[in-house]
């Protein structure tokens, strides 16, 4: 292709691949370590770094992937001398070469990284990372053991997080410096001596922000094995957001800062007091609900008692007895009636066969006066026997004068 | 049941939580559901209290290991 590069023209995308391939072909470009100072330092969203690096004569653009960054102790900014690793490419869309950085550390403590990078891996492989290991902290600590120096404004730090925050705690400070050649052993008793003769629930080991040098004691194998030593769960809070030391990697709970670490050790009091209050409007409704129910049920039961209870069943026989009686008078009454009625009509047939009553319709009544015995026929008398004619208002004396019976009157007539 | 002025704050509100649970169970006698009621409003009010209360106390651990106050 090179040789035919005079007598062709290429596309631009064909003459930087062809560039890149040139590059990213040269072993010695793709495992290069380069030092120089930082510029133009950014953290993208992304979390992919971009840099430049430059001396006195040149400039290298650099990026680092986030896959990278992410396990970075150390975080550039402009103005650090800084050597970094990686492989030289070709971004194509900007037509530029550029450094694929990753690691960087700070120029100057080459020795201190590499201790701090050789304890990670020593203690990273006897399984002292590892997450199982990690101890839940108590939701309500009673007394909190604090590792650091009582001069540090990070002491004060967090006396404010946890005044404002969870003042039912007491803090147990055990004092110890926390930098310098002396600051490893302190720390190490400092934390024996909580172990030893408290029972506190949990230690915050913390430091506020400073140079790597001045945080070195975090980094200090010592510190490190007492930190998995120690009996109480410890929460690390060390120098700032971006600073990692191997402590953080141990401890049972890293935490950005002395005052983060405070506050994930402690319960909010405004939540607490917001839950408690909830905790008691349901207690009150749980109750209500209950007795609700429990009226509900008696309410019922108070009814299912009624329909089956002896009083009631007593009162429906009284009121059936009651009905009965009213029949009974009302049957009675209609007989009583009836009855009545028939005497009236005996009465007035009894007064139809009255013989005065006869008398009073004009007919009379004849009896044979020598043994006052009643005549209903002619043939009971003879001529001169004497007969007794009563009338309606009296008796008349009579004698038979003549005797005709109906035979005469039938055979004249006949 | 144990005195509740006695209690820590940790234990108080375990109770608490605890008495929710039963109650929310629905599943004991009356009497029992009042006592567990009375108890926990108690221990509510307890709990409340010892927030209202609470003053951050300071100590710090001598080199022999005695407790006491920060100077």
């Amino acid at each position: 292709m090179f040789d035919s590069l005079f007598n062709t023209v290429y596309s631009v995308a064909d003459l930087t691949t062809y560039i890149r391939e040139i590059v990213e072909s040269n072993d010695n470009l793709q495992d290069v370590r380069v030092t120089g100072e930082v510029s133009n330092m950014r953290r993208a969203a992304s979390g992919h770094w971009y840099f430049t690096l430059k001396d006195s004569n040149a400039q290298l653009k650099c990026v680092m992937w986030r896959s990278s960054a992410e396990r970075q102790t150390f975080i550039p900014n402009d103005g650090d001398a800084i050597e970094t690793h990686g492989r030289i490419g070709v971004y194509d869309a900007q037509g530029v070469y550029q450094l694929y950085a990753d690691s960087v550390r700070p120029v100057g403590m080459g020795d201190l990284y590499q201790q701090f990078e050789a304890l990670k891996a020593k203690l990273d492989a006897e399984g002292l990372f590892d997450p199982a290991r990690k101890r839940p902290l108590p939701a309500f600590p009673k007394q909190i053991g604090v590792v650091t120096s009582p001069e540090a404004a990070a002491f004060q730090d967090i006396q404010n997080v946890l005044k404002r925050r969870f003042p039912l705690v007491e803090i147990i400070l055990s004092p110890s410096l926390v930098q310098g050649a002396d600051a490893p052993p302190q720390i190490v008793k400092a934390l024996d001596r909580l172990n030893q003769h408290t029972e506190v629930d949990l230690i915050l080991l913390i430091r506020g922000g400073g140079s790597i040098e001045d945080l070195w004691a975090f980094n200090d194998e010592r510190v490190a094995r007492a930190v998995v030593d120690s009996r109480i769960p410890i929460v690390t809070g060390v120098g700032h957001e971006v600073d990692f030391t191997i402590v953080d990697f141990v401890s049972d709970l890293r935490a950005p800062t002395p005052s983060a670490a405070a506050e994930i050790a402690t319960p909010n009091i405004d939540d607490l007091r917001y839950t408690l209050r909830n905790i008691d409007d349901t207690l009150v409704t749980l109750m209500d609900d209950r007795l609700f129910t429990l009226r509900g049920n008696i309410d019922s039961a108070r009814r299912t008692l009624g329909h089956i209870s002896p009083e009631s069943r007593i009162r429906n026989l009284r009121q059936r007895v009651d009905d009965w009686n009213t029949r009974l008078i009302n049957r009675q009454q209609t007989r009583l009636g009836l009855l009545g009625e028939r005497l009236a009509s005996k009465t007035a047939a009894l007064n139809a066969a009255n013989p005065r009553s006869i008398l009073a319709r004009g007919y009379a009544i004849v009896y044979r006066s020598e043994d006052g015995e009643r005549l209903s026929a002619a043939a009971g008398t003879k001529p001169g026997v004497g007969i007794t004619i009563q009338f309606q208002d009296g008796e008349l004396k009579a004698r038979v004068e003549d005797k005709d019976t109906h035979e005469r009157y039938t055979r004249t007539l006949f | 049941m144990s005195d509740i002025q006695e209690l820590s704050f940790e234990a108080a509100y375990a109770e608490l939580e605890t008495i929710i649970g039963k109650l929310e169970s629905g599943e004991l006698p009356l009497d029992e559901s009042v006592d567990l009621y009375e108890r926990g409003r108690k221990l509510s009010e307890y709990c409340q209290g010892l927030l209202d209360k609470a003053e951050l106390r300071v100590n710090q651990l001598t080199n022999d290991g005695r407790v006491e106050p920060l100077s």
